[in-house]
């Protein structure tokens, strides 16, 4: 089978992706409002701030009143795009997001940032990965996990139109650039088949898409066949997607910067093993914590360097026989 | 819908509100009566006399009309009695309190529609500052109606209440005129006990807060005059306070001033006491 070989246009860091597709949003739509709990400059959230000073609410060091101020504003008919690191912006207010957004139904966008181990030098108290698991157990939360700095805005300003709230996953590091700056083929709810391929599938999302690439071309070099998914939304699943791509290749292998805990290898596992029952093996946090590093090193410690995708496929393929 | 009441009739209405609410949360066997009995004569006054709102047409958004928030929101006992008798939705729906497939949840929510709620309450702190969201909301909007919102005394016992109270004042919040039902009592106890909150009129002070004390919280006569003064004090650049000094369970004999009667129903013995000394005024539901 043949297809445009996925190359890579240059780096760029995806909370970047996330500021422009803000600032845009601002431009566009008059009721479009922003909050941020003190780090306006690390979500890149300051172009939006200088261009709408009035819709844009800095509310210091103070999240879960955040995220109600948030509610509140969506209650006056705003969409409010509420940003700070996604382990601030999750675990520290997931009560304050289950009653005062999802309970309640609030067209307010959870934006999260330096999610994962790439953050990197902070360390461990900073790398949330358990933030998908978190909002994806939320009844009506849509969960959007983009994979580089173009699907980042573009996903930034596809959250917009869903009525009621969602969580949108980015982080802190430059990452190769490979989807187009327009791209009718992202839409939230449908996976996107990056790559066709025979021998084995490929689900991923976030950083751990790049990942994917590299290690399927590896693999090509072994004649192996690989179907990239890029699983952008977590939430709702396109599972269709994954059930059609598994019963070709009847192998699956899930990728994504999150504890194997809450991520794609419990979604994707679980819809396999009630549907289609098919060999599945996860690239992900086995159950630690991370640590201080730079991205390389960190995704190369917990597994989640290209090599280890490589290995775990062929594992996998092992297994299939 | 009538609307404007004398305050003979509005105290018929009280008198019946508290009849409501020991009989929901004696039918339901569950709720909390102390607080909601404690607070009858502020839930009187603000949708009787204070509030510019239509009770026919709730909206969501709540355009060109004040807004309520209920922070405190397992007091919903009276929120619920009070807003059906007020015309939001009929009064025989209190009889389906806390029952199956009810819209009249435990605690307050969104999530069946019923015509009154903006925001799922019961987790401590967060309506506070839902409220002053929308307060915001309505300035961005050109919106010049005002947004009240209750929260309990042992509520402010949330750090996520501090943040709120930094926050409003900080953003100069002025069309919201907060009420703190101060009952000194909670689930464990007294609050002077459980963790002293000391002199919270002092704390939003400090914070920024125009405050205002209202010793006399089950007065109905008061309590209007000082709703009325919270009002006529906004947009001056602060966030307005009222420390609404109540008595919990107020109005039956064995459940005022005790905290034994925070979230617990009456039984048969002690509904029937309670019935005696809260004659119906209106009719029952």
């Amino acid at each position: 089978m043949t297809h445009t070989p996925i190359i890579s246009t240059g780096e760029k860091d995806t909370r970047s992706g996330f500021g422009a597709g803000l600032l845009e949003l601002g431009q566009q739509y008059a009721d479009v409002v922003a909050l941020c709990a003190d780090l306006t400059g690390s979500l890149k959230m300051d172009a939006f701030e200088k261009a709408f000073p009035d819709r844009f609410f800095q509310c210091g060091i103070s999240e879960a009143n955040m995220i109600g101020v948030a509610a509140g504003l969506a209650i006056t008919g705003k969409v409010a795009f509420a940003g700070t690191f996604a382990n601030f912006a999750t675990g520290r207010v997931y009560d304050q997001i289950r009653q005062s957004v999802a309970y309640s139904h609030k067209n307010v966008k959870i934006c999260a940032s330096h999610a994962g181990l790439t953050l990197g030098e902070d360390g461990a108290t900073h790398q949330i990965l358990e933030d998908v698991g978190l909002m994806r157990m939320l009844p009506g939360m849509t969960v959007v996990v983009p994979c580089d700095y173009n699907q980042t805005r573009l996903a930034t300003k596809a959250i917009y139109d869903i009525d009621g709230p969602a969580y949108l996953r980015f982080g802190r590091p430059k990452w190769p650039i490979f989807t187009p700056a327009e791209d009718p083929g992202f839409i939230v709810g449908k996976a996107q088949i990056l790559q066709p391929g025979t021998d084995i599938t490929f689900v991923a999302n976030g950083h751990m898409v790049w990942q994917c690439v590299l290690a399927a071309q590896q693999l090509a070099q072994e004649g192996i066949s690989v179907e990239l998914i890029n699983l952008h939304t977590v939430k709702p699943v396109d599972a269709d997607a994954i059930l059609t791509s598994a019963a070709k290749t009847r192998a699956v292998l899930t990728a994504d910067e999150h504890q194997i805990h809450g991520g794609l290898a419990d979604l994707v596992g679980q819809l396999l093993s009630r549907h289609l029952p098919t060999p599945l093996e996860a690239v992900a946090v086995q159950d630690s914590f991370g640590e201080s590093g730079t991205p390389d090193e960190l995704l190369a410690k917990y597994g989640l360097a290209p090599a280890n995708i490589v290995a775990a496929a062929r594992k996998l393929l092992a297994r299939k026989g | 819908m009538k609307s404007s009441y004398t305050l003979a009739e509005m105290q018929q209405v009280c008198a019946q509100v508290r009849r409501d609410i020991v009989r929901m949360v004696y039918e339901a066997q569950s709720g909390h009566p102390g607080g909601s009995l404690g607070c009858v004569e502020y839930f009187i006054a603000l949708y009787y006399d204070l509030l510019q709102h239509d009770p026919d047409q709730f909206t969501m958004e709540g355009k060109g009309q004040d807004l309520f928030f209920l922070s405190n929101g397992h007091i919903s006992p009276v929120w619920y009695s009070v807003l059906a008798r007020r015309g939001y939705f009929p009064v025989e729906e209190l009889a389906t309190f806390r029952r199956l497939n009810t819209r009249l949840q435990g605690h307050p929510t969104t999530h069946d529609g019923l015509p009154g709620i903006r925001v799922a309450t019961g987790s401590l702190g967060q309506g506070f500052s839902v409220a002053i969201g929308a307060a915001l909301g309505k300035k961005l909007n050109h919106d010049r109606q005002l947004v009240y919102v209750l929260l309990g005394d042992g509520e402010c016992q949330e750090g996520q209440i501090w943040e709120a109270a930094m926050f409003a004042a900080h953003k100069q919040v002025d069309n919201l005129v907060a009420t703190v039902d101060l009952n000194y009592k909670q689930i464990d106890g007294d609050t002077r006990d459980v963790l002293n909150t000391h002199s919270l009129a002092d704390k939003f002070r400090a914070f920024g807060w125009d405050v205002i004390e209202q010793l006399h919280g089950n007065d109905l006569q008061e309590v209007m005059e000082t709703l009325r003064a919270a009002r006529s004090r906004t947009g001056n650049g602060k966030p307005i306070i009222i420390m609404l000094h109540t008595a919990m369970g107020k109005g039956v004999d064995f459940m005022e001033g005790t905290h034994d009667w925070h979230g617990k129903a009456p039984n048969a013995e002690q509904f029937a006491r309670a019935m005696e000394q809260l004659p119906q005024t209106l009719a029952d539901y």
